[in-house]
């Protein structure tokens, strides 16, 4: 059965070709820019996030089940690739975090002038950064 | 047009059979769950970091015992029921974008189905913690 959506997918080129529409985010169509990899980061981090929320269930479940159990969990934790995960993890946050507050800001209406736009979204890569050093800071004066 | 596939009793077009009905019939609901539970999360994600920071080399009594105390517990399954139910909502609109018919209403199905397991496990494990610690 095809979708009702699809009678919309129909057009034509300017040499009077019937083409299917290129589909968002018309990455065969548009030139890379910051925006639009502002939009694609907040999706793909939200994506990685919940291997962020696997690994805190591993946590709990481990600390709730067994002394090995959460051996287990503090030693691959602490392993560098535990590292990497956690580096990967606290960055996907805090991007997803303050892109998130830069949605929640144009929920209200605001913010949608085109460099307002870049402002705001440069804003958020400046503050993931520095929420993520801070975290980092915080991490290794608590070990 | 003919749809050869669609159900023969019914005689009217898709088109004929979506209009009238809006975007979707509950879309509201969906947008404005994932608006308010991202709110919540902006001070509970603070919180958790500040916890996981702390929780840094503690042993299994250690964590136990962190989480003996209603508040961080509280807390805690706050963020954890909170978390998943705007994961799951993540999904869905991730499904709606790629996904489609019967293989979009079985993805969404078993993503929520997994995701309030999963978030059940959690807060289970946060409860013995609590009332062992």
């Amino acid at each position: 059965m095809l979708d009702t959506r699809e009678s919309l997918m129909v057009a034509r080129t300017s040499d009077g070709r019937t083409v299917r529409r290129p589909v968002s985010p018309h990455l065969q169509v548009y030139r890379l820019h910051l925006l639009m990899v502002l939009s694609g980061s907040h999706r793909i981090t939200g994506m990685a996030l919940s291997v962020g929320t696997a690994i805190l269930l591993w946590f709990l479940v481990a600390a709730a089940s067994s002394d090995a159990a959460y051996g287990w969990f503090a030693w691959a934790i602490g392993s560098p690739i535990g590292y990497l995960a956690m580096f990967g993890w606290t960055g996907a946050l805090w991007y997803h975090f303050c892109n998130g507050i830069r949605h929640l800001r144009w929920d209200f209406g605001k913010g949608f002038e085109i460099p307002d736009l870049y402002r705001s979204g440069r804003m958020v890569l400046a503050a993931t950064a520095v929420l993520t050093v801070l975290t980092w800071v915080g991490i290794f004066l608590a070990r | 047009m003919t749809d050869h596939n669609s159900a023969p009793s019914v005689m009217r077009s898709k088109l004929g059979q979506a209009r009238g009905l809006g975007a979707a019939g509950s879309g509201f609901h969906h947008w404005w769950a994932q608006r308010v539970t991202a709110f919540a999360l902006i001070p509970l994600t603070i919180w958790f970091v500040w916890a996981c920071v702390h929780m840094i080399g503690m042993t299994r009594a250690d964590v136990a015992h962190f989480m003996s105390n209603p508040l961080v517990a509280g807390s805690m399954i706050a963020m954890i029921v909170i978390t998943f139910h705007h994961q799951q909502l993540g999904f869905d609109v991730i499904v709606d974008d790629y996904v489609r018919g019967d293989t979009k209403v079985m993805a969404r199905l078993i993503l929520k189905g997994v995701n309030w397991l999963l978030a059940l496990v959690a807060v289970v494990a946060v409860l013995k913690l609590a009332f062992s610690g």
